[in-house]
């Protein structure tokens, strides 16, 4: 045996256990020069930023997937091209949400003020009140938005949430309650603007044509808010353990205190969080409003009667408006702009606040 | 039967008895009642729809706005509705699927987590906001790169840009890229959910196999998160039609037909269209437009209604 083992050893090669693999340090390496060497050219040419960002990204692209396919073979190199493109793409993405980010911030906090807070836009021609010199502000833009998301809200939510109760709790599978759970599939579709055609076709075929006012803004944006209370109700009513119903009816509760006392209680979390996430969605809303609720230029705090302004609706007017003063009016769309988002914002970090401290204490 | 405590009727429904019931009838009635509202409430955004859209049937000249009848006007409106949809879809597409790879693959998992936090914030953030920024920031930013591509690209007929070439960044195209931005964190938010959702000894038995990251993901991610992500695709397309806002305040839209993305002249979108008009509309005129709006609830419908039934399909493969 060994006699015949002893001339194939020196023959037999060590076969590698690893192959071949860039160094951690070739990817940074590679981005370096590939932008390195766009810069350069692009300076020599006289390109912008963009141009060279994107040579230098399809340099990088190629330089560093041929560099993998030299030393680590054809699959590595797929690969790492992949991983470079999808990184790509998370850059890509980034750039406009930034942007955006940046220049409400950049171009809103300047106007911000008590003044901004106080007052309302009545005969402000340009920066301020042709009467008292005051500044022009969004009191009345302000006004507008919280009445008539309160209004709206109130329609909504109970409609919305007895609505999921129906569905969860007394149709289940029935045929009514299918046909409802495709409605709401049906209504969540709906674009704001044709919520917002619905009313006006309703008040006006009511009240007469020249009918406008906050309440049918109400009524269009409790059009948008419904489904999206409905759904998240729904899904929080399916997580309720059927236990806790089952013990209930076994101390004699009837079925409706069981859902007051029972259900509604533990799911309370997430309808919170629903609501607040559905109260956030159409505070932002522009379209019907802009339709039905009008503008004006003064405080307004009765829904049912005179038209009502909103931020989205002064933010888009102070924009389109143009005319003699419209960097004025800019200025004072980015200000509104940054206290939109910012309430916005808020209303999303409270419904997960919500959401975190009223979560179902269930124990498991 | 036999049993002695028969004698006793059994106290079940007793004393209480009256109250429970009218109190689970009164409940139950207003649980229902409220579903009747939900259908009474499409119903009625049908119906109104109709009864206001359907003078508009026999429009002509003025009340459609100088186009001979209702068809006429409608059409480019519904043509520049899907140019701008379909191409806000094609940016985002790409873009989402990766974003949402990255955030369910690539990251590291706890900044992954933050990731998909943030871009639930911004899809947050209002239309009206996305608007604002196209029409100041993004629209004079584009304006070189669309004079570069009607230089340079001007033969495909997407970028021909006209006889004089862009004078204003105000495009459809800009228009399809604020869309793609607003539909880029739902579309992702749905493809993260359905990426996440790949059973993880799919992923493990693909790499244990020798598979590089890459050839794991399109050997197990992709295949199961398919439907998924095509309906994902759908409801952002459902999105960016019935967009209004936005499209009202950056595009600078005439009523015309053109595939060039990049001209001075583009085609207007049903929605934005009457965002611009119904401040002044008056008389035959709302007719006509909420005609169309009647078209746009029409085929978001229609698109949803898709997405759904493929998402649902999905569901009861996975």
């Amino acid at each position: 045996m060994t006699e015949l083992l002893e001339p194939e050893a020196p023959v037999r090669r060590p076969i590698p256990l690893q192959a071949p693999q860039l160094p951690r340090w070739a990817p940074p390496v590679a981005l370096f020069l590939s932008l390195a060497a766009a810069g350069l050219v692009g300076l020599l040419l006289g390109w912008g930023p963009a141009g060279i960002a994107v040579v230098a990204w399809v340099l990088f692209l190629v330089g560093f997937t041929g560099w993998a396919q030299a030393i680590e073979g054809r699959r590595k190199a797929v690969d790492r091209m992949f991983a470079t493109l999808i990184w790509s793409t998370f850059v890509i993405a980034m750039v406009p949400l930034v942007s955006v980010t940046w220049e409400v911030v950049s171009k809103g906090h300047g106007i911000i003020g008590a003044d901004f807070f106080a007052n309302d836009m009545r005969g402000v021609l340009g920066e301020t009140n042709i009467v008292t010199g005051e500044p022009g502000g969004i009191k009345h833009a302000l006004v507008g938005t919280l009445m008539i998301t309160l209004t709206a809200t109130a329609m909504a939510v109970p409609v919305g949430v007895m609505a999921a109760i129906y569905l969860v709790e007394y149709g289940k599978r029935t045929r009514f309650a299918r046909t409802i759970t495709f409605l709401v599939d049906v209504m969540t579709g709906i674009p704001s603007i044709v919520a917002g055609l619905f009313a006006f076709s309703l008040l006006t075929l009511i009240f007469g044509a020249a009918y406008r006012s906050g309440f049918g803004g109400s009524v269009a944006l409790a059009v948008i808010m419904v489904p999206i209370v409905v759904r998240a109700t729904e899904e929080m009513l399916k997580l309720v353990p059927d236990e806790l119903r089952e013990a209930s009816y076994a101390l004699g509760v009837p079925k409706w205190r069981t859902i007051v006392k029972v259900v509604l209680p533990t799911a309370f979390g997430g309808i919170a969080t629903g609501v607040t996430l559905a109260v956030a969605r159409v505070a932002g809303e522009t379209a019907p409003l802009l339709i039905i609720a009008g503008s004006t230029t003064v405080a307004n705090w009765n829904v049912f009667e005179g038209r009502m302004m909103t931020l989205p609706v002064f933010i888009y007017s102070s924009v389109t408006t143009g005319g003699k003063y419209a960097a004025e009016q800019e200025a004072r769309a980015w200000g509104a702009a940054l206290v939109l988002v910012v309430i916005v914002m808020s209303l999303n970090l409270l419904a997960r606040l919500l959401g975190k401290i009223f979560s179902p204490k269930t124990g498991r | 039967m036999t049993d002695t405590t028969t004698d006793q009727p059994p106290r079940l429904d007793d004393s209480g008895s009256r109250a429970t019931r009218a109190g689970d009838s009164i409940f139950s009635g207003l649980a229902s009642a409220a579903g009747l509202t939900i259908l009474l409430a499409l119903a009625g955004v049908a119906l109104f729809l109709v009864i206001e859209g359907a003078p508009a049937f026999t429009a002509s000249g003025e009340s459609a706005y100088g186009k001979d009848n209702i068809v006429v006007y409608v059409w480019p409106l519904l043509y520049g509705t899907l140019l701008a949809a379909v191409l806000a879809m094609v940016i985002v597409t790409p873009l989402a699927v990766g974003l949402a790879l990255v955030i369910s693959h690539y990251a590291p998992r706890r900044v992954g987590t933050y990731l998909g936090y943030l871009i639930d914030l911004l899809a947050a953030v209002p239309s009206v906001v996305y608007g604002l920024w196209g029409r100041v920031v993004l629209a004079p930013a584009l304006l070189p790169l669309y004079l570069w591509l009607s230089d340079n690209l001007g033969w495909i007929p997407f970028f021909d840009g006209g006889e004089s070439g862009p004078t204003h960044g105000r495009t459809i195209f800009t228009a399809g890229i604020v869309l793609a931005v607003m539909a880029l964190p739902i579309v992702t938010a749905i493809c993260r959910e359905v990426f996440i959702q790949t059973p993880r000894i799919h992923e493990e038995a693909a790499l244990a196999l020798g598979a590089t990251k890459w050839e794991m993901i399109r050997m197990t991610v992709f295949p199961y998160a398919r439907s998924g992500v095509i309906s994902a695709v759908l409801l952002g397309l459902g999105r960016a039609l019935g967009e209004t806002m936005a499209v009202a305040m950056v595009l600078s839209g005439a009523g015309i037909i053109t595939i060039d993305l990049i001209g001075t002249q583009n085609p207007s979108t049903i929605a934005a269209n009457i965002a611009l008009n119904f401040g002044n509309a008056s008389g035959s005129k709302i007719n006509t437009l909420i005609f169309s709006g009647l078209v746009l609830f029409v085929v978001s419908f229609a698109v949803n209604f898709v997405g759904r039934w493929i998402a649902s399909r999905g569901e009861v493969k996975g």
